[in-house]
């Protein structure tokens, strides 16, 4: 069957989405929104991984997706642990506050 | 079908946007469901039912629920939109926003220089989706098993909630005052 | 019996070393003196077997092990004693156990009698490594080794800064020599492709041609390995100061057998040598010149042990001016004879330090032959032996046919035969000044105690042996008796004489007359009221001269300012090194890019995050507009 809408509008959706996704990341200073954020990059890395798959009628497309699914998940259960034990130590959520991977030149 | 499709973007665009400009993380996970599921809606019109399911179970589920289930763990309400509110100031997010669109008008100029043959979409069976998984990708499915396995463990180390670290510390800190 | 000569006082070594402190005196005298004499009655059982029953080639060798191969070079520890190895080995270890017999006594007092022995013993043992090797590579370790020892005993009383630099300045100056010994040693392995040093004396005529640059080249370098040793100009100017160590020390080492090594690498190279005579010819210059030179500088010191160095250093220049003219056997009998002497009068010269409380100025004794007789008549013996009296010392007929050689030899000429001639009116004449100044006149210093048995034992018999041990080779034309030369001549060749010589008997005759007048002057001079000595001391000239031969003809100056300083000069200008500059300034630079790189680890995700995103951009824009 025919569609009105050919592949590359899907890929375009889904790069507004990783764009929209982008954005969070670099806006929100707060780390449960940044998670989002990535989520819902890794959302649309998915949607074009199965947008390619549904244009060549194949089924790795989809495959690929469940591995993205499997990595997001793995992913989001550490960062909200890492997110739990931040938030024990440091009682802030903002990520501008926690630089102790910063370079002090005069401490070395 | 690409009514549907239309109609399922624009939902997970709206939807979005307004999950990551809101101050209330509740309010954001909300509308982060929705946008999952219009996304799910998205793949069933690509053809690709199987997918959507989990994207519906897994993403819309599992994933929402612990974010959900941490937010109530610290206690994050009011107070953290009021701060959300203070952070969110026209100069901390208009440069990046405007990168982060230059990078989407190069992305879409690169996407468009493509043909523009519609699609022919086919529903991309469960079946044949399992048979190639459990066929050729069969030892990506193993590595996703370590990496899930890790994930677990690694999350359950790390979240632990190590008083010794928390004293140590309060020690560092009381020493910081002293000096 | 061969390796075991070598193998106790290395043995003897090892157990002061290991277990000297926990030893009490008695055990540390009866090891250290006893390995070593137990050395040398083995050496004289073994000269005897080897005189009798010598085998055919006159080399007796003993393979130990291999000691390592590499490429085709292939070094051995292997002894081997020919007549010249077996003169060596029998002073070494016979007038080194009378040594250490001696040193039992002399150093009973000292704290580090344990170590004092350990070194010693470390010292015989390879000092016999040096005159047994079969190959070079050998020699060098026992050379280095005697090298090593004499640092350590140099600087014995370590707690004073002075002695330390004497052994520096010892170790320093004779590695010179070695460092041009070994660059001989090299040339020598890559013209004949062999260390060995049967092989090179039997391959060197067939490989060079008599006179070649290169052959005169490798003779120089080992000779300059020789004269670093050996004390001899211009390397001369440690051995004076080598006298910082203890008395028996400066008679082992550097009087009776390390210094004569020089001598003993000539003699064993003597085939190369020979096929470079202009290197012989340097050879006798240099020894001809340092007996001179020195002798001047013994006529004018002061201190008891410098005059004997001094001496040692002008007998060495008669040595190596024989082995210049060729007459080998002349230069080992000298070596022979000079080694009974010599260290009769150190030892001598001991006793009578430790009996005026460590007072080394013979100016402040004085009057000692009627309180310290044996020691008179011993000392006695040794200068007479030193100043080369006729027939009643040893010194004489070792000394006689080298002022014969001078004159009669093909390298000889009136030159050589001018300065051997006067280094023996000098040498007379200072032994006749220390025999006064020292033994007569009136006391100026107490004496405190007397030589025990231990040190006058080996006092008498060295004295004994000054005086008759010449007598086993007479000058030919007064009596046809040459053991020693006939002994040595189955190793080394008899000397070549001139044609058409005058008599033998006039140049003894001259020499001898030459000896009585130095004695005569020395006498006229220091004996009764010393009236020309107080008129030459006002006289501004002659003090001046006298300073200079003091200071041993201005060599350590010399040296300092040419080598010393401008080395010090350049690294006062070089502290701060300027090659490390350019690798500092890399650092430098490396470390200011660090800085810089270092400024965007500003630990801020959000940044990071944005860099990644510029990265990305700046790639989606070159595929644009690419």
């Amino acid at each position: 069957m025919m569609h009105s809408f050919n592949a590359h509008t899907v890929l375009v959706v889904a790069a507004l989405l990783f764009v929209l996704g982008l954005t969070g990341v670099l806006t929100r200073k707060n780390i449960i929104f940044m998670l989002i954020s990535v989520e819902v990059m890794l959302n649309a890395a998915g949607l074009a991984f199965v947008a390619a798959g549904a244009q060549w009628h194949q089924p790795d497309g989809q495959v690929m997706f469940l591995f993205i699914l499997a990595m997001a998940a793995a992913e989001i259960s550490v960062g909200l642990a890492l997110v739990l034990q931040i938030y024990h130590q440091h009682k802030t959520m903002d990520v501008e506050d926690l630089e102790e991977l910063r370079d002090r030149p005069n401490e070395n | 079908m690409s009514e549907l499709f239309y109609i399922a973007t624009f939902v997970a665009v709206a939807a979005t946007m307004l999950a990551l400009t809101r101050l209330h993380p509740v309010h954001a996970l909300l509308y982060l469901v929705v946008s999952f599921l219009a996304v799910a809606m998205i793949f069933l019109s690509l053809g690709a039912p199987f997918v959507a399911v989990l994207e519906i179970i897994i993403y819309a589920g599992a994933i929402i629920v612990l974010f959900i289930f941490v937010v109530m763990m610290l206690n994050l309400g009011k107070d953290t939109a009021l701060q959300e509110k203070r952070w969110l100031q026209p100069r901390v997010w208009l440069i990046p926003s405007l990168l982060t669109l230059l990078l989407l008008v190069e992305m879409v100029l690169l996407l468009l220089r493509g043909s523009k043959a519609p699609m022919l979409v086919s529903v991309v069976a469960p079946r044949n989706v399992s048979l190639s998984l459990y066929g050729e990708y069969i030892i990506a499915v193993e590595l996703a098993g370590f990496l899930l396995m890790a994930g677990v463990v690694g999350a359950a180390h790390i979240g632990k909630h190590t008083k010794k670290n928390l004293h140590r510390y309060l020690q560092e800190e009381e020493d910081i005052k002293q000096k | 019996m061969l390796a075991s000569i070598a193998a106790l006082p290395f043995l003897g070594f090892l157990l002061l070393s290991l277990a000297g402190r926990r030893l009490p005196r008695i055990a540390i005298a009866w090891i250290g003196a006893g390995s070593v004499s137990l050395a040398a009655i083995l050496t004289v059982l073994y000269g005897i077997h080897f005189l009798q029953s010598s085998p055919d080639s006159g080399v007796d060798r003993w393979l130990l092990w291999q000691w390592f191969t590499a490429g085709n070079l292939s070094v051995s520890v292997s002894l081997s004693v020919d007549a010249l190895s077996l003169v060596f080995i029998f002073i070494i270890t016979f007038v080194g156990a009378l040594i250490h017999i001696y040193s039992t006594g002399y150093m009973r007092q000292d704290r580090d009698y344990a170590r004092f022995f350990a070194c010693m013993n470390l010292f015989v043992g390879a000092m016999l490594v040096l005159v047994m090797a079969d190959n070079l590579v050998l020699l060098y370790l026992g050379w280095e080794g005697v090298g090593m020892c004499s640092y350590l005993l140099i600087g014995f009383w370590y707690e004073s800064p002075a002695n330390c630099q004497a052994a520096n300045k010892a170790f320093l100056v004779t590695r010179i020599g070695d460092t041009a010994m070994l660059i001989g040693l090299f040339l020598v392995f890559s013209a004949l492709h062999t260390l060995n040093i049967p092989a090179i004396l039997e391959q060197a005529p067939g490989h060079f041609t008599k006179g070649a640059p290169n052959i005169t080249l490798i003779a120089l370098l080992l000779l300059a390995g020789g004269m670093g040793k050996s004390a001899q100009l211009p390397l001369q100017t440690w051995l004076p100061d080598a006298m910082a160590g203890p008395s028996p020390v400066s008679a082992l080492i550097h009087a009776a057998t390390m210094v004569t090594a020089g001598v003993y690498l000539i003699a064993r190279m003597h085939t190369l040598f020979q096929l470079a005579p202009a290197a012989m010819m340097i050879t006798a210059l240099v020894g001809g010149v340092t007996l001179f030179m020195a002798g001047c500088s013994a006529m004018v010191q002061t201190d008891i042990k410098r005059i004997l160095a001094y001496s040692t250093i002008s007998q060495i220049g008669y040595m190596f001016l024989a082995l210049g003219l060729g007459a080998w056997s002349a230069a080992i009998f000298h070596f022979f004879t000079h080694a009974f002497f010599k260290a009769l009068l150190f030892l001598a010269a001991g006793a009578v330090i430790e009996a005026l409380h460590h007072e080394q100025d013979i100016f402040r004794m004085g009057g000692l032959k009627a309180r310290m007789p044996l020691v008179f008549y011993t000392f006695l013996a040794g200068a007479a032996a030193l100043a080369a009296l006729p027939f009643v010392s040893a010194g004489f007929y070792s000394k006689d046919p080298i002022l014969w050689y001078a004159w009669s030899s093909r390298n000889g000429n009136a030159f050589l035969w001018g300065l051997s001639l006067a280094g023996a009116f000098i040498t007379a004449f200072y032994c006749t000044r220390l025999m006064l100044v020292v033994f007569g006149g009136e006391m100026k210093t107490r004496v405190r105690e007397l030589p025990g048995k231990a040190m006058t034992i080996p006092l008498a018999t060295l004295a004994v042996l000054s005086v008759v041990a010449g007598c086993i080779e007479w000058p030919h034309n007064l009596l046809h008796l040459s053991l020693f030369s006939d002994l040595i001549q189955k190793v080394l060749p008899a000397p070549v004489l001139k044609e058409q010589l005058p008599a033998e008997g006039i140049f003894q005759l001259a020499a001898v007359v030459v000896t009585l007048l130095g004695i005569y002057t020395g006498y006229l001079l220091y004996h009764g009221e010393k009236s020309i000595l107080v008129r030459w001391q006002r006289s501004p000239g002659k003090v001046m001269t006298r300073n200079f031969l003091l200071g041993g003809w201005g060599f350590d100056q010399l040296y300092d300012t040419l080598f010393v300083q401008p080395f010090l000069f350049i690294t006062r200008v070089n502290k701060t090194d300027v090659v490390d500059r350019v690798y500092e300034g890399l650092a430098q630079v490396n470390v200011k890019f660090n800085r810089l790189l270092s400024t965007t680890q500003n630990g801020s995700l959000r940044w990071y995050i944005a860099g990644v995103l510029i990265g990305i951009l700046f790639i989606i824009t070159l595929q644009l507009v690419l």
